[in-house]
C-alpha cells in the first residue's frame, strides 16, 4: 500500500545517514566519552562534532549547547532551572496557554512550589498581544517562556522583537523559547533575539528519538534536574546518548539555513499553500485554523460535524497518517487544550485534523490526500 | 523454604461417578495455567492435588493456582518424613518464617490420617506446641504463647501413609468447577469492564467459550481492537485458548442510520450483535451466549430492552453480572486482573451512532417497525463472512 506520513510535527522519518551513524556508534564507536582510553576519545570526538554542527545551525557558540534526553527534558530544564537558580530575585514567571504540556506542565509544577505564573491569552490563530505581555512584565519577572512554532496550528511568534520587548522591559528576565516545532523550519537566531535559553529536538528534523538539546546562553546559570557524574559541565549527569548524539548530526546538517529574504522552508510551505488551496476546493466546508502567515509545515484543519478519531483511522487504512486534536470519547475538559484555548467550538476540535508536512513530501502525496480523505469522507459520514 | 503446595477442591469431588471426569479436567488445566513457571512433579492422593516443585518460585505458582475455577484452597506446605523429631525440626523452620511481629499467639491443629503414626493427633498437637514454646521462649520473655480460641497462627500438621505435611496459611481459590467440564459457549466480549467478568464467572461453572467482538473500523480503532485482544489474552490464562472471533460490524452501523430511527439505533444495533452471535455459536457448537449485562446500568439494559433484544435469538443467554451492581462487577475486574485493561481510554467512535434521545423502554412492535427497512439477512450473512478469526492463548 502506498504510505503517505503527514504527520511530521508527531515525529519524522529519520533520515538514512542518521541510522549509519548511529549504527556506528552502536558497532564500533561504542566507547564511553568519560573512559580515559581511545575508544572514550573517539566517543567525545562525535559529541564534539555534533555540538559544533547544531552551535553552527544556531548561530551560537558551541559551549552553549547541552544535549537532553529532547523536547520534554529541554522544556523542564530550562524552566525549573531557571526558577529554582534566580528565585530569590523573583517569584513571578510568564507563558502562554497554548504551549506544549511540557512546558504547561513545568509550569503547573512549580505553581505547587508557590511561584506567581502568568498564562497569557491568545487569539483565534494562536497570536500573543505584545502590549498584554509587555503589561504582563514586572520587576520581579524572572522568565518569560514562549513556543516559537505551536505544535497545533503552526502560529509563528515574533520572537526577535518579543525578545527586545522582553529586555527593553526587564534586563533581569530570562527569556526561553520552546523550538521544538520551528529548529530547521524556519529562520532562527537566537543570539541576535536576546534569547537566554532555547529547546530542540532531534527526532521532529528527521534525526533519532531520545535525543535533544538545550541552547544556555553563556554566563547563565541554572539548576540541573539530574545530579550524577557531571556530564555535560554538570548540566546534565548521566552517560552521553551516544548513538542520539551521532544521530542527530547528519539530521542537522540537512537543515537547510535560512536568511531574512529567505526565512522558510520553501518546499513544505508550498506544499501546505496547495493542500490548503485544494482542500477548500473541494471540501468548501473545511475551516483552516492554522494562520496563513504560520508555519510551512503544520496545518490545522477543522471539519464541523464530523470526528477527527474516526478520519484519522479511515486516513490510515489507506496508508495516510495524520493527526486529530482530539480523541472521541473526549469530556469537554480533556478535549485539546491548544484548541480549547482558542476558543474552537467543541464540534470544531471534534472534528479537527492536523497536516504536518515535511520536505520529503510531494505535490503527488498531496492530490492522493485530498482524493481519499473526500472519498472517506463520502463513506463514513 | 516451602518446596510444595496443597491444592484442595471441594465440589467436584462429590460428583458421584463423574469424579474423575472432572479431576482430570482440573489437572488438565494446572498443567496448562503453571506449565511455562518451572518444573514440578503433580502428584494426586485422596481428593487433594499437591505440586511439588522442583525450581522456581512458589508465589508465581501460587498466584496461578489461586485463580483456577475448580480450587477451593491452596496451602505452601512443609513436608517431613514420618518421624516425630522430624516433625519438631520442621514445626520449628515453618513457624519461624511465619510469624511476622511477635508477641504472637499460635495453636497447632494436627490430623493423623495415617494410623500407624505413634502419636494419636492430640498428642501431636500437645507436644509440638510445648516443644515451639520452649525453643521460641526464654523463661524472661515470651514471644510466643498458646491461644487455642482466637490464635494469630495456626500450624496444620497432617500425617499421611508416606509423609507429614505442615502448614500455617490457607488461600481460598476461587470454588466452582474446572474449564472445560460444563459445554461451550460464546461471549460477547467489549472492550468494558463488565464483559470480561461475565466470562470469568462463566468459567467458574466450568464452561469453556470463545468470545465475538464487534469492530467497527474506522469508527473503533486498532487499538481498541488490541484491548479487547488482550482481554482475551487475560481470560484465556485461566481457560487455556480462547477463540476470538473478529466481527466486521462497521456497514451494519451505516446500515441502521440509514434505515432507521434515531431512538432506535442502540436497540437495533444489539438485535444484529445477537443474530451474528447466534448464527457464529451454531456454527461453532456453541450451546450458549455469555453477556455481561447488568439490569438498568444504560439504556440497552433495561428490562423492556433485553426482552425487545432478546426476541432474536432462541439461544439461552446467561448474563452471569445480571443483579450485579458496577462496584461489586469492578472489584471482581480487579481480582481477575482484566480492570487495568478495560479502563484503557481507547473508546471506539460508535458516538456518532449514538442518538440524543434513545428509547429506553421499546416495545418489541415498535422496534419491528423501526427495522423494518434494514436488510437483516443480507447483512448479518455479509458481516459473518467478513469475520476475522484469532486463536488466542497466553504465551
Amino acid at each position: 500500500m502506498k504510505e503517505v506520513y503527514l504527520d511530521n510535527s508527531a515525529t519524522t522519518k529519520p533520515l538514512p545517514q542518521v541510522i549509519d551513524y548511529m549504527t556506528e556508534a552502536l558497532t564500533t564507536n561504542y566507547g564511553n566519552p568519560s573512559s580515559l582510553h581511545n575508544k572514550g576519545l573517539a566517543a567525545e570526538k562525535t559529541i564534539k562534532k555534533a555540538r559544533e554542527s547544531i552551535a553552527r545551525k544556531l548561530g551560537v557558540s558551541s559551549a552553549e549547547i547541552y544535549f537532553t534526553s529532547g523536547g520534554t527534558e529541554s522544556n523542564n530544564l530550562a524552566i525549573k532551572g531557571v526558577a529554582s537558580h534566580y528565585q530569590h530575585r523573583g517569584r513571578h514567571l510568564i507563558t502562554t496557554g497554548i504551549e506544549h504540556s511540557a512546558v504547561l506542565e513545568s509550569f503547573l509544577a512549580l505553581e505547587e512550589e508557590d511561584f506567581e505564573v502568568t498564562y497569557l491569552p491568545t487569539d483565534r490563530y494562536g497570536q500573543l498581544d505584545l502590549a498584554t505581555l509587555e503589561k504582563a512584565i514586572r520587576p520581579d519577572t524572572i522568565l518569560v517562556s514562549l513556543f516559537h512554532v505551536n505544535n497545533e496550528l503552526g502560529t509563528i511568534l515574533p520572537i526577535a522583537e518579543i525578545g527586545r520587548l522582553i529586555k527593553g522591559k526587564n534586563k533581569n528576565t530570562f527569556f526561553h523559547i520552546d523550538a521544538i516545532q520551528s529548529f530547521g523550519k524556519i529562520l532562527l537566531t537566537p543570539a541576535e533575539w536576546a534569547v537566554d535559553l532555547l529547546s530542540i529536538s532531534a527526532h521532529k528534523i528527521h534525526g533519532p528519538k531520545g535525543i535533544g538539546a538545550l541552547f544556555l546562553r553563556k554566563g547563565l546559570e541554572i539548576k540541573p534536574l539530574l545530579l550524577g557524574g557531571g556530564q555535560e559541565s554538570g548540566l546534565r549527569s548521566g552517560t552521553e546518548n551516544m548513538p542520539g548524539i551521532a544521530g542527530f548530526i547528519p539530521a542537522v546538517e540537512h537543515l537547510p539555513d535560512f536568511t531574512e529574504e529567505q526565512n522558510r522552508e520553501a518546499k513544505t510551505d508550498q506544499l501546505k499553500k496547495y493542500f490548503m488551496t485544494e482542500l477548500k476546493k473541494y471540501y468548501p466546508g473545511a475551516v483552516v485554523n492554522s494562520p496563513t502567515s504560520g508555519a510551512p509545515h503544520i496545518l490545522s484543519v477543522s471539519f464541523p460535524g464530523l470526528k477527527g478519531e474516526v478520519l484519522v483511522h479511515s486516513l490510515a487504512s489507506k496508508g495516510i497518517y495524520v493527526s486529530t486534536g482530539s480523541a472521541c470519547y473526549s469530556k469537554s475538559n480533556e478535549k485539546n487544550h491548544v484548541l480549547r484555548e482558542i476558543k474552537l467550538p467543541p464540534s470544531h476540535i471534534d472534528g479537527t485534523l492536523r497536516f504536518s508536512f515535511s520536505s520529503f513530501n510531494n505535490q503527488e502525496e498531496i492530490d492522493y490526500t485530498i482524493s481519499v480523505l473526500l472519498q472517506q469522507i463520502e463513506l463514513f459520514f | 523454604m516451602e518446596k510444595t503446595i496443597l491444592v484442595r477442591y471441594g465440589e467436584i469431588s462429590l460428583k458421584g461417578k463423574n469424579r474423575s471426569f472432572f479431576e482430570q479436567q482440573l489437572i488438565k488445566n494446572i498443567k496448562s495455567a503453571i506449565r511455562e513457571l518451572g518444573p514440578y512433579q503433580l502428584e494426586q492422593t485422596y481428593g487433594r492435588i499437591f505440586i511439588h516443585i522442583e525450581s522456581g518460585n512458589i508465589n508465581a505458582f501460587l498466584s496461578r493456582l489461586k485463580l483456577i475455577p475448580g480450587i477451593v484452597s491452596i496451602s505452601p506446605v512443609v513436608v517431613a518424613p514420618l518421624d516425630y523429631s522430624e516433625l519438631e525440626k520442621a514445626a520449628l523452620k515453618i513457624m519461624e518464617q511465619a510469624v511476622v511481629k511477635y508477641p504472637a499467639s499460635f495453636k497447632v491443629e494436627s490430623k493423623r490420617a495415617n494410623k500407624k503414626f505413634p502419636l494419636k493427633s492430640p498428642e501431636i498437637s500437645r507436644e509440638i506446641g510445648g516443644y515451639l514454646l520452649n525453643n521460641f521462649n526464654n523463661g524472661e520473655q515470651n514471644r510466643l504463647t498458646v491461644d487455642l480460641h482466637r490464635p494469630d497462627y495456626t500450624l496444620y500438621i497432617e500425617i499421611r501413609a508416606k509423609q507429614s505435611y505442615l502448614y500455617t496459611k490457607i488461600t481460598a481459590g476461587p470454588g466452582g468447577l474446572p474449564v472445560g467440564s460444563s459445554g461451550r459457549g460464546l461471549l460477547l466480549l467489549s472492550g468494558g469492564i463488565d464483559s470480561p467478568v461475565a466470562g470469568w464467572l462463566g468459567m467458574k461453572r466450568g464452561m469453556q467459550f470463545d468470545a465475538i467482538y464487534f469492530h467497527s473500523p474506522p469508527y473503533t480503532s486498532d487499538r481498541a481492537k488490541e484491548k479487547v485482544t488482550e482481554l482475551a489474552r487475560i481470560l484465556s490464562r485461566y481457560s487455556g485458548k480462547i477463540n476470538l472471533f473478529v466481527n466486521y460490524f462497521t456497514e451494519i452501523q451505516q446500515a441502521i442510520r440509514k434505515n432507521c430511527p434515531p431512538p432506535y439505533y442502540i436497540t437495533i444495533m444489539r438485535r444484529m450483535m445477537l443474530r451474528i452471535a447466534t448464527t457464529i455459536a451454531r456454527n461453532n457448537q456453541h450451546l450458549v451466549l455469555l453477556t455481561g449485562e447488568s439490569i438498568g446500568q444504560v439504556a440497552s439494559q433495561t428490562l423492556e430492552s433485553i426482552n425487545v433484544i432478546n426476541q432474536v435469538t432462541n439461544l439461552a443467554i446467561l448474563r452471569p453480572l445480571i443483579t450485579m451492581d458496577k462496584t461489586e462487577i469492578v472489584s471482581l475486574a480487579r481480582e481477575i486482573g482484566t480492570y487495568d485493561t478495560s479502563i484503557l481510554p481507547y473508546a471506539d467512535c460508535c458516538t456518532i451512532f449514538v442518538p440524543e434521545n434513545p428509547v429506553i423502554r421499546p416495545g418489541l412492535a415498535q422496534t419491528l417497525q423501526a427495522e423494518k427497512d434494514l436488510p437483516v439477512e443480507e447483512l448479518s450473512t455479509k458481516s459473518i463472512e467478513k469475520t476475522e478469526l484469532l486463536s488466542i492463548v497466553e504465551n
